[in-house]
């Protein structure tokens, strides 16, 4: 809590923030431009992620604690953990070739960014030039918390609920959109009762026959025994024998019955 | 009123309804309720009679029939003296070609549709004449010129006939147009089509207002009544049958234009240009058919000149205004009669004849169709105006009011009606001459012979009138004072006579024997074959002084070309606009599909490339 | 230091991301890229909040992380349905919209 504390007083201050910022603002385009070219999709999500990081940190310099929270917890933490549940989904593994295959495509796209780009740091530099920070010390005079919950329900209360019917509709839409139609009626336990008697014989009809050697094991790594002494290879699951994890039910074997009455 | 024209029709439709059923009894059928019309318009006339000269026109309204706005016409007839004196005509000349018909197609396996066609053309013709108003009018001028299409081509199977039928029908489509356009002047000029709404205005419409009118009423009367410059299609619309040549291109049809104006009095009188026109085209196409007639082998189509050339002098008549309407129709009476005779004489020896028309091989067929000679005869002598007979009465007396029309221009018009009479005197001779008399120019196999009663009572009885009508007509001016409430012709100038009737009659006596003797010297003996080697004038002549060739380098030549002009123009400049636009759609869309690939990537770098643009403007702006 | 570094930084980071769009065919990086953006964005918001003296900005960025995370979860959610028919997270794959 402390170092948190001591974090943010050194943010605050100008000079430390000039450091701050050229460090990480860097970094932070650096990143962004690796989105671009790397191959995985994972890596975009983690270099992503990272930007984002660089970014919540930046809002709690500017002055905006609430939304460099948020930013952490709800892009970072929930929207972030999204993309990589969807990128298990879709596989993770799966890498993209980074040749182009829409002609004309690629070299306009990169002329009219870097046209539109220089077009708008022209444009800030006209604008901005003229007219000295305000800063929000007096805004955030109650807590940065505060300011934005007194005007989130006073004067953006309306918006405030026209997005809460948004995010409820867009859950509503995710569910539609991932539901998957039923094509045919669920293969229920009448179902699988009714297909165990309509085999070619009734052996498998009352289930398979339970592991071990009735009376003397019964572990679940030895088969069981038929009634004519030989072992019985449904009885245990096929892993085990696989892994070689099986034991012979040999000699849980009993005597023959003549042998018994000595 | 009504069964007049309703009985005719109905008979039409059911001959052609029937079909072969009514082949028998059809052609009785038809002329029973012709004869029947003709007693009804006898007994219409008599009732008509007693009345006193005011109240003898009679209105008979049968329903409404467009009422539209301010614009109401109701479907009414109007049976006054004019119309009466055109009802005996076409019922009772009507009815006795019906009787010679029955005779003269009886060979005629279609001769059940060829009376059900003279059915239909009886109603059409009296509701011409019966309508109240243009418009009424302009449904029988329809009637009528569908009826002598069918009935010009009614061996179609002939393509030169079908052809000379559409001829008809394209020349009267041109009349038809005018008089539409007539009827639309005088609805937006007196807000009314019928005459006598027409009539009550007329005196306060402008001049111009009026010259329109009459000039396109000339039009149209010039397209019905063959008058020049739409004469044309008479000469070739004899390739219908005789009896057809009688009634509808001799005796009533044709003079539907001589109607038209005479009814329109109104009109004309308040117009002196539009009179002045009415006398132009009368005066060219007398002389015009008169000299067509002159040089016409075939009989028909020398008749055909002929009756070009008497609607002439009728047209002329009308146009000399109200002391010429009664003339006019006079004239159209008498010749009425005498032509339809001739008509039916050609019609019995062409019957005779197998058929043959060509007058050069005819000669001496007096003395073995002794009738048809004399009935043909007697017409002959009334066309020529040879006292006592008809045409003397009325054919004299537009001459005399030729003359006597005033101004320097009477001698003109006078001049050219008295010259046409010579003319008509020298080719009616020839034609009588090269027929009846002479030696007999006919192969052996011909076996000429007097025509059956059935035929030849229809041309005596047509020859009688031939000699009387004139004479009783003009008895104490009978015609002129009957038609007198309907023409108006009370106010008639009687300024200073330039020559006194007996003049003229003396004068017109004299050419027509100038014009007979020289053609009874020039055709006494004729070769059967037409001389090659001819003056000018005959050859012009013999092309109808080249009418063809005028109305087909002047309207058929450059018409085409001018569709030919337009389809090129609507093919290469509107479709191939048209095509343009597509074509230029699909090459710009073939160019523009490349781009949507279907890769997101690509539509968001467009996306990028518009966000980059909106800054580069942003940039720009506040720079 | 000058505070609108920040803006810089911002600026840079939000084109990294856009061509992170533009130019990988990962579906899930594409995501992520797009995650970028926003989050660059999100530095933006909050300098200017600092500049301008007031918490604004800060709750403009709240209502962004908000909405992203709405936009995370219904994505995933597409890009597990489509790779579930396609056995494929390359977006160039589905690419049938065309012509």
């Amino acid at each position: 809590m402390t170092l948190f504390h001591l974090a943010l007083q050194v943010g605050r201050t100008a000079t430390p923030e000039a450091v701050q910022f050229w460090l990480l603002a860097p970094i932070a385009v650096i990143a962004a431009l690796g989105i671009l070219v790397v191959k995985k999709a994972i890596h975009a999500a983690l270099l992503m992620a990272w930007v984002m990081v660089t970014l919540a940190i930046f809002y709690i310099a500017e002055d905006a604690l609430f939304l460099g929270i948020v930013q952490i917890v709800v892009y970072t933490g929930a929207v972030m953990m999204l993309f990589l549940f969807i990128l298990m989904l879709v596989g993770v593994d799966s890498t993209e070739s980074l040749g182009e295959t829409i002609k004309g495509q690629r070299i306009p796209s990169i002329l009219i960014a870097v046209g539109l780009l220089g077009l708008v740091v022209s444009l800030l530099g006209r604008a901005t030039i003229t007219q000295p920070a305000v800063g929000l010390a007096t805004a955030n005079a109650d807590g940065n918390v505060q300011g934005i919950a007194k005007l989130l329900f006073t004067e953006y209360v309306w918006a405030f609920e026209v997005v809460s019917a948004l995010l409820i509709t867009a859950a509503l839409g995710a569910m539609v959109l991932a539901h998957s139609q039923q094509t045919k009626s669920k293969f229920a336990q009448r179902d699988l009762s009714i297909a165990r008697f309509r085999k070619s014989s009734l052996g498998g009809a009352a289930g398979l026959p339970t592991s071990g050697v009735f009376a003397r094991h019964n572990a679940v790594d030895v088969p069981a025994l038929l009634p004519d002494g030989t072992p019985a290879p449904t009885s245990i699951s096929q892993t085990l024998k696989a892994r070689g994890d099986m034991i012979t039910s040999d000699g849980f074997a009993l005597e023959s019955i003549e042998e018994q009455e000595d | 009123m009504v069964y007049l024209i309703a009985l005719p029709l109905l008979s039409s439709a059911i001959l052609l309804l029937l079909g072969r059923i009514a082949d028998k009894w059809g052609h009785l059928l038809a002329t029973l309720v012709s004869a029947s019309a003709f007693g009804f318009g006898v007994q219409q006339f008599l009732q008509m009679h007693k009345q006193p000269g005011s109240n003898r026109a009679v209105t008979q309204k049968l329903f409404d029939w467009i009422s539209v706005g301010t614009f109401k016409v109701d479907a009414s007839l109007l049976l006054d003296q004019l119309s009466i004196c055109f009802v005996l005509l076409i019922t009772g000349v009507g009815t006795l070609i019906h009787i010679y018909s029955i005779a003269y197609m009886s060979h005629d396996k279609d001769r059940r549709r060829f009376f059900a066609f003279l059915n239909l053309f009886i109603a059409a013709m009296l509701l011409l004449v019966l309508g109240d108003s243009y418009l009424n009018l302009y449904v029988g001028w329809e009637g009528v010129g569908l009826a002598s299409y069918l009935l010009i081509g009614f061996w179609n199977q002939n393509p030169v006939y079908a052809v000379a039928a559409k001829k008809a029908f394209v020349a009267n489509r041109v009349g038809d147009l005018g008089l539409s356009l007539a009827i639309m002047i005088s609805f937006a000029q007196f807000g009314t089509a019928s005459f006598s709404g027409v009539a009550a205005g007329a005196p306060h419409a402008s001049s111009a207002a009026l010259t329109a009118i009459g000039a396109m009423l000339l039009l149209a009367a010039a397209g019905k009544s063959a008058q020049f410059p739409l004469q044309s299609w008479l000469g070739d619309a004899m390739a219908g049958p005789t009896p057809v040549s009688a009634l509808i291109h001799a005796a009533t049809m044709v003079t539907a234009g001589v109607y038209l104006i005479t009814r329109s009095n109104f009109i004309f009188d308040a117009s002196s240009t539009a009179r002045m026109m009415v006398i132009a085209v009368g005066v060219i196409t007398l002389l015009f058919g008169a000299i067509v007639g002159t040089a016409k082998d075939d009989i028909k189509k020398a008749l055909a000149a002929s009756t070009m050339s008497q609607i002439g002098y009728m047209i002329l008549a009308t146009g000399l205004g109200p002391v010429g309407y009664a003339f006019a129709i006079l004239h159209l009476l008498t010749h009425g009669f005498f032509k339809a005779g001739m008509f039916l004489g050609a019609g019995s020896v062409m019957h005779g004849m197998d058929d043959e028309v060509n007058m050069r091989k005819y000669g001496g067929l007096a003395k073995v169709m002794p009738v048809t000679a004399i009935t043909f005869g007697l017409g002959y002598l009334a066309i020529l105006g040879v006292p006592p007979f008809a045409g003397f009465y009325s054919k004299d007396k537009i001459i005399e009011t030729a003359f006597n029309s005033g101004g320097s221009k009477a001698i003109v018009i006078g001049g050219a009606a008295l010259l046409g009479a010579g003319i008509t005197a020298f080719y009616m001779t020839r034609v009588v001459v090269l027929t009846f008399a002479g030696a007999r120019r006919w192969k052996s196999e011909a076996h000429p012979h007097e025509s059956s009663f059935l035929m030849w009572a229809p041309m005596v009885v047509l020859a009688i009138g031939s000699v009387a009508s004139g004479f009783l007509l003009s008895m104490g001016s009978a015609l002129v004072n009957w038609l007198q409430p309907v023409v108006n012709a009370s106010h008639v100038a009687s300024g200073k006579e330039l020559m006194k009737p007996m003049t003229v009659s003396v004068l017109a006596l004299g050419v027509v024997v100038l014009g007979a003797g020289y053609a009874i010297i020039k055709y006494r003996a004729v070769a059967a074959e037409a001389p090659e080697k001819v003056s000018i004038f005959t050859r012009a002549a013999r092309m109808d002084l080249g009418q063809d060739i005028v109305n087909d380098k002047v309207f058929v030549k450059p018409g085409f070309a001018l569709t030919a002009g337009l389809v090129a123009v609507d093919y290469k400049v509107i479709d191939g606009a048209v095509r343009l636009v597509g074509w230029l759609i699909n090459e710009i869309s073939d160019v523009l599909r490349k781009i949507q690939n279907g890769y997101v990537r690509s539509y968001a770098l467009m996306m990028l490339i518009g966000v980059f643009i909106c800054v580069l403007i942003l940039w720009m702006v506040t720079a | 230091m000058d505070i609108s570094n920040y803006l810089y930084l911002s600026v840079i980071l939000f084109t990294i991301g856009a061509l992170g769009v533009l130019i990988r065919r990962n579906a899930i990086v594409i995501f992520m890229c797009i995650e970028l953006m926003l989050n660059a964005s999100n530095l933006a918001l909050v300098t200017f909040s600092r500049i301008n003296g007031n918490l604004d900005g800060q709750v403009a960025s709240f209502f962004t992380m908000v909405v992203a995370a709405c936009e995370v979860v219904v994505g995933l959610a597409i890009i597990v349905t489509i790779y579930r028919s396609r056995r494929s997270a390359s977006v160039d794959d589905a690419s049938l919209l065309k012509n």
